[in-house]
């Protein structure tokens, strides 16, 4: 079995969390604009504990994205580091599905829609089918206004529910999303230790890569206009 | 002690190894400027976004450069402002998760402080104490040097920086971004009789800029061609751009005679990006020399933002000991005097 180390600094919570041979050691701390400060001592304190020191690590993961820019590169900043300097693969894990995976794991949830508040009035969204630990993904990633969100067509009458920042912006959902849904968990916040979980899967499966190749994945491309 | 320098705070990913024994062993740039140039400007999410591609490529091709193992290097300086701070943050946070992988050490650095003591790089570095012109896009400023970490800020542009007023005037003379050395080309063909700007500050004592009037008197000039002949000939451009260029390179070399007599000293560094300026050095050249003063330059390459610098700067703070705790930072604004000599 792997031992393996992600951070996440997606939202404004920031965690790291260890996994070693099937056991998960995490630290998670709602931390707005403190990454940067918090970041690299819950790393040495969930080495600690797990008994680790860096060169231990077979892989590194972080939360890839979704989520706000500067996070998502503070974590891949700290993750490719460590990965490069340790001559080690990187993996990383999408935010929304870290979160589909907690609301499973918490809440024992089967069909969830991850969404996170991305600003501009609009939520980076998907949805998963969750079974046995196991998460299908039912939509791609995207990020989009909130009423243009729809379900997924072969499951538009399951028990939806929906977790994750962006479902503050319930009041712009379509009727028929806000119809389908059971419940909601707008409070829930990508974590690393389910992204610990996803990336021993994905390691597992041979999905590592060299540290630079492992980019953020921002969605939202449009972040300037050119002249004329 | 082999240092890795990690410089990303504005639109240049610059990383370089730097050998307190050797020296300088690898120096290795990306530039983002084409990128930029279709906007006109830094877009400082696009800049970030490059850092984070382009970093760890440029760090192994340093490392190969230099026929070096990741295991080999001894410490780890990655500039932590001024600057953009998402830019700024890329740097810092590779250099700090670098950093504990290889468990050495690891330090935020002063990005005008590199700049300042990047003329250390060459074959014949300049002595403590020396009075440096800092000239670049985002700042203008003359600093007192009397070591590393001992700074006094003489004077400095209360507006624009004079490397933006270039750029400024190139987009009114309808040059792309960033026009400023297209400026410096055009001018010399201008003839410098036929405008004469005015020489902001200088009639006053004291050691500070303005460089933001120019801009003015650079739109009306090239206004008032257009509107007598309906268009702008290269040579009403040449002629424009000659006239803003002498007086910028005059009140820079203005000050700096000034801060020459004021402090007495014999030694004057130019540094940033204005400094490559032919004509600039070409003034200065004949100042210092009625003196008997010394102008001192960095290489051409290490007149931009580089990585050299930064390596150069940590490698001899590392070296007396100093070192990051475990934040990382990023600081947009940081005023140069706060500086001081590394704690021992």
């Amino acid at each position: 079995m792997p031992t393996l180390l992600a951070l996440d600094a997606s939202s404004s919570a920031c965690s790291c969390a260890v996994w070693r041979d099937g056991e998960v050691f995490s630290r998670f701390a709602l931390t707005p604009r403190e990454h940067t400060r918090r970041l690299m001592p819950m790393i040495d304190e969930v080495l600690t504990e797990a008994g680790l020191v860096p060169a231990d690590l077979d892989a590194l993961a972080y939360g890839r994205g979704p989520g706000s820019f500067t996070g998502l590169r503070i974590a891949a900043g700290v993750a490719q580091g460590l990965a490069f300097g340790l001559g080690r693969p990187l993996i990383g894990v999408s935010t929304l599905q870290a979160l589909a995976l907690a609301a499973h794991r918490q809440h024992h949830l089967r069909y969830v829609i991850p969404a996170l508040d991305a600003r501009m009035n609009e939520i980076y969204v998907a949805a998963y089918h969750c079974r046995d630990g196991q998460l299908t993904p039912l939509l791609d990633e995207a990020v989009m206004a909130p009423q243009r969100f729809s379900l997924p067509e072969a499951c538009r009458d399951a028990d939806w529910s929906g977790v994750g920042s962006g479902w503050t912006l319930w009041d712009s959902m379509p009727p028929l999303i806000q119809d389908a849904l059971s419940q909601r968990l707008p409070d829930m916040q990508p974590a690393a230790a389910e992204m610990a979980r996803l990336a021993a899967e994905a390691f597992a499966a041979g999905q590592g890569q060299p540290a630079h190749a492992v980019q953020p994945v921002y969605l939202r491309d449009r972040v300037a206009w050119q002249r004329g | 002690m082999r240092v890795l320098g990690i410089e990303t705070s504005c639109d240049e990913t610059g990383v370089a190894l730097y050998d307190t024994d050797r020296g300088l062993l690898a120096d290795v740039l990306y530039s983002q400027i084409a990128m930029h140039g279709e906007y006109g400007g830094v877009v400082p999410e696009l800049a970030s976004r490059d850092h984070t591609r382009k970093l760890l490529p440029l760090i192994q091709e340093a490392l190969d450069a230099a026929r070096l193992a990741r295991d080999e290097l001894d410490g780890i300086a990655y500039t932590a402002g001024p600057g953009l701070v998402g830019a700024l943050m890329v740097g810092a946070s590779t250099a700090h998760g670098l950093a504990r992988a290889l468990n050495i050490p690891v330090l935020g650095v002063h990005h005008m402080e590199g700049h300042l003591l990047a003329p250390m790089l060459e074959d014949e570095p300049p002595a403590f104490p020396f009075v440096a012109l800092l000239v670049s896009g985002g700042h203008t400023q003359l600093v007192e040097v009397g070591g590393l970490g001992r700074y006094r800020l003489l004077g400095e542009s209360v507006d624009d920086a004079a490397g933006e007023a270039f750029d400024k005037a190139a987009k009114m003379l309808g040059l792309a971004y960033p026009g400023g050395p297209q400026v410096a080309r055009l001018a010399e063909r201008g003839d410098p009789r036929r405008f004469r700007f005015p020489r902001p500050m200088t009639d006053r004592p004291g050691l500070d800029f303005s460089f933001s009037g120019l801009k003015t008197h650079t739109l009306t000039a090239a206004n008032k061609l257009r509107d007598e002949a309906g268009e702008l000939i290269d040579q009403d451009r040449a002629d424009i751009a000659r006239a803003f260029e002498e007086a910028v390179v005059d009140t820079l070399v203005i000050k700096c005679r000034r801060a020459l007599d004021q402090t007495g000293l014999k030694r004057l560094v130019v540094a940033g990006g204005v400094s490559a300026n032919a004509r600039l050095r070409e003034r200065l050249g004949v100042e210092v020399a009625k003196r008997g003063a010394r102008a001192y330059y960095p290489r051409g390459r290490f007149c931009t933002d580089n990585g050299a610098m930064i390596a150069y700067v940590g490698a001899q703070r590392l070296l007396a000991g100093e070192r990051d705790d475990t934040t990382m930072r990023a600081v947009p604004r940081w005023p140069l005097d706060r500086l001081t000599p590394p704690a021992s």
